[in-house]
């Protein structure tokens, strides 16, 4: 057996996988379901090894304010929290993306709104994808659908933050976090010396030297001609984003008749009801968006043109259909499968989806 | 004797310190918050740590001070400076950090970040301007407003059944084990001014040193916001402001001062 | 070869370190295994259960609705989970707790006493070891020296001094079938 493979949880992934990237910084407070992330790194106590800062804040608007700190001066930082954590760090969001500062944001999202449920759930997919807080600015968003990519993005995150300096979000649910699968964490990195930050990281509070002028983080700008320019540059980053990072997943596309739409876990319940409804004769295929923005519009469109109809199955009340609907163009009937509060379905629920909204029968239904 | 012979470099006692920039502050007249840019800009410069400081903004009037004073900045939403400082630090822990902040983003939105950090002993300096109003957004109640004191939102006067006590802040920070350092200062004369500059220089060595959390309040007057002139506002803070908020050192080496209560 | 796995049981019955241990043993035979489990207050004295998946492919859900087997130590799973098990399935259960036996006639139903083995062996925290033992006995989807390894693997250090008792435990669970 190879050593490097180990079992693990999501959650434990993420901060194994933060440790090994070469992270500066972490400033979490404990929700259900992803206190696992904290817990962990307190555990491995990097500060002894890579010299990490690991914190436990006093709240997740001062974790997102310690990191929109640590931020600023180039450091690579990150927090993580769950659905009603991340609406308290809204605001701080904003400012990260408004100040072009990269960070790592991890929502294990569950069940909402308000207190809810410690449960899973994809119900944060508008906040994550449509803003969030206030302003018009995008987080980049991956959606880990398995443990390895919940190690993976971690390093896929900081590096898309960096090349853009913009915040990214890691919008994970109960399922992945709290699953155990086997995982291969990534090769040990340094952290970036305090050189490597001035020369990659120009902007960053290094300190005022002689060669440069005084560097100042402020998303506040009162002349509104130079705040349009700044927004301009800002949706000039997006655009560029949208053109290059797109991030997809084809299961059986080729030949499908009907198209699944899913991401994270429930692309996985998904992809075992495509596997069943092919057993059962019944040519599906998934599409599972990786970058939930940028979003696969045009994945998704060429996926569909030869398909009969198109199931996009959320934990939620049906948020993300409205990106596939965008991207069909009402050329492909959507239909929506969710379930909410906590409620986790089974491949057969799914399969059960098909047969209500299209009337697709599955002779010799196993499952 | 000629013009050019007494403006000469030789007979200079006293320039704008280096590190000051030569812009128009956009403070009022009388307002207390330039006379602390000065100080803070001379500390730095003295101590020779331009290279070596990372300061924070609040929001409140002093939101602009990053385009004073010529360090690194970083500008905090409302309240959360002392959060950003907290691992601005610890990320760096051989910069001075420093906070500057009101005493609406201090003691009323920021009051849970400015208690935790403290609390951690975070080695860092907060430089805290009480005027007891809201300048910036118009002369509202602040947290430490005194009583019968009127603002644009107690215009009756604060009264405390309706609006709570004055939050004497830096007293209940000198109780946390994490202060190292906590002092009263005001800057309306040149006695107080070099008080105030020393009890700063203070704060920076210790955060320096890892010493802990050092605050420096310095009581200041607002003279747009409390309705007087530059000189009517001086008098007016000496009669009540000092009454409520007696200036000295309230904790020193880690020890509470008795008298300060 | 594919194995979807449920134990289910109260919380503190050692659900999911049982899920756990069975998931490290798959981990050491190189096999794909997913570990999901119910999560929350529940593991704290109300009714906790891991689903296990052990297979030589890649796994699509960790979450099925249907299971080969099925591991159950109370009679609250027992009524969620008895329907749940697939034609030819297995059901292993502890008759202590439970009042209404398993009545499904398509499926292989194992009565296992761990209760009682776990007083005999003086070992009451090997429960959940003598019953994965009896899961090993009928289904060796790993073999005991994967267990073994899995538990070093699983345990901190400063715990390998319990191996031994466990390998007792998990020898006496497939002694009784």
């Amino acid at each position: 057996m190879n050593e490097d493979i180990r079992l693990m949880k999501g959650n434990e992934a993420i901060a194994h996988a933060a440790v090994r990237y070469g992270v500066d910084g972490y400033f979490g407070y404990p929700i259900t379901p992803q206190s696992e992330v904290l817990e962990t790194l307190e555990a491995l106590m990097p500060w002894e090894t890579t010299g990490m800062v690991v914190l436990q804040a006093e709240s997740e608007i001062s974790s997102i304010n310690m990191v929109y700190g640590g931020a600023a001066t180039g450091k690579a930082v990150m927090t993580s929290s769950s659905s009603p954590g991340v609406s308290l760090m809204q605001e701080g969001i904003s400012y990260l993306a408004a100040s072009e500062l990269p960070a790592l944001i991890v929502n294990v999202m569950r069940g909402g709104p308000g207190l809810g449920t410690i449960h899973p759930s994809q119900s944060d997919y508008f906040q994550a994808t449509k803003g969030g807080g206030h302003g018009d600015y995008h987080l980049i968003v991956l959606a880990p659908s398995s443990v390895q990519e919940m190690a993976d993005f971690v390093g896929l995150g900081f590096d898309l933050a960096f090349k853009y300096r913009t915040p990214a979000m890691i919008l994970a649910d109960g399922v992945v976090g709290q699953m155990m699968e086997k995982v291969v964490l990534p090769e040990q990195r340094q952290r970036r010396t305090a050189e490597e930050i001035r020369t990659q990281c120009p902007w960053a509070l290094t300190g005022k030297t002689a060669d440069r002028k005084r560097n100042v983080v402020t998303s506040l700008e009162l002349d509104s001609a130079i705040m349009e320019k700044n927004n301009e540059r800002f949706q000039r980053t997006y655009k560029e984003i949208e053109a290059n990072e797109v991030r997809y997943q084809g299961y059986h596309l080729d030949d499908a008749e009907y198209l699944i739409v899913a991401f994270g876990s429930m692309a996985r319940i998904c992809l075992k009801a495509v596997e069943e409804a092919r057993k059962a004769g019944v040519k599906i295929g998934l599409l599972r968006p990786i970058t939930l923005w940028p979003f696969p519009y045009e994945a998704i469109c060429k996926a569909s043109e030869n398909a009969k109809g198109i199931l996009v199955a959320e934990l939620n009340a049906g948020q993300m259909i409205e990106d596939v609907r965008l991207a069909v163009h009402d050329n492909v009937p959507v239909e929506h499968f969710g379930r909410m509060g906590g409620i986790v379905p089974n491949p057969a629920e799914v399969l059960g989806a098909f047969t209500d909204k299209f009337g697709v029968k599955f002779n010799d239904q196993t499952n | 004797m000629e013009l050019n012979q007494i403006i000469n470099p030789a007979n200079r006692v006293y320039a704008r310190p280096a590190l000051l920039d030569d812009n128009t502050m956009h403070y009022c007249p009388g307002c207390s918050h330039g006379v602390v840019h000065k100080i803070i800009a001379e500390i730095i410069e003295e101590m020779g740590l331009q290279e070596n400081t990372i300061g924070v903004a609040p929001v409140g009037c002093a939101v602009f001070a990053y385009n004073y004073i010529d360090v690194d900045w970083v500008e905090a939403a409302h309240g959360r400076a002392p959060a950003l400082a907290s691992a601005i630090q610890r990320l760096n822990p051989e910069k001075l950090v420093f906070t500057y902040q009101g005493d609406g983003d201090l003691a009323a939105i920021g009051t849970a970040e400015t208690i935790h950090a403290a609390n951690r002993g975070e080695n860092i300096a907060i430089i805290f301007i009480n005027n007891a109003i809201y300048g910036m957004t118009g002369g509202q109640m602040a947290p430490t407003t005194l009583e019968g004191q009127k603002t644009a939102t107690t215009p009756y006067g604060r009264r405390v059944d309706l609006n709570g006590y004055p939050l004497n802040i830096s007293n209940l920070l000198a109780q946390l084990d994490g202060t190292h350092y906590v002092t009263r200062q005001a800057v309306h004369t040149a006695a107080t001014v070099r008080k105030a500059k020393s009890a700063i220089k203070k704060a920076f060595q210790n955060a320096l040193a890892g010493k802990g959390t050092s605050v420096v309040e310095v009581v200041g007057t607002c003279s747009s916001g409390w309705k007087m002139t530059p000189d009517a506002s001086n008098k007016w803070m000496e009669q009540h402001m000092f009454e409520k908020y007696p200036l000295g050192d309230l904790k020193d080496a880690g020890e509470i001062i008795p008298k300060s209560k | 070869m594919k194995e979807e796995i449920i134990i289910a049981g109260f919380g503190g019955q050692g659900v999911l370190s049982m899920g756990k241990i069975l998931a490290y043993a798959a981990l050491m035979n190189d096999m794909e295994v997913t570990w999901m489990p119910s999560y929350g207050p529940e593991q704290r004295g109300g009714t906790a259960n891991v689903t296990v998946i052990i297979s030589d492919e890649e796994i699509s859900s960790p979450i099925v609705d249907t299971y080969d087997t099925a591991v159950i130590l109370n009679q609250q799973s027992l009524d969620k989970f008895e329907s749940h098990i697939k034609p030819g399935g297995t059901l292993i259960y502890d008759p202590y707790g439970i009042h209404r036996s398993p009545a499904r006639t398509d499926i292989n139903i194992v009565k296992v006493n761990a209760m009682d083995a776990s007083i005999e062996l003086g070992n009451a925290k090997g429960y959940n070891m003598i019953l994965l033992g009896a899961l090993l006995k009928l289904k060796p989807v790993v073999s005991l020296d994967d267990v073994l390894r899995g538990l070093k693997k699983a345990l901190p250090e400063r715990h390998h001094h319990l191996i031994p008792a466990n390998e007792q435990a998990i020898l006496k669970g497939m002694s009784l079938l």
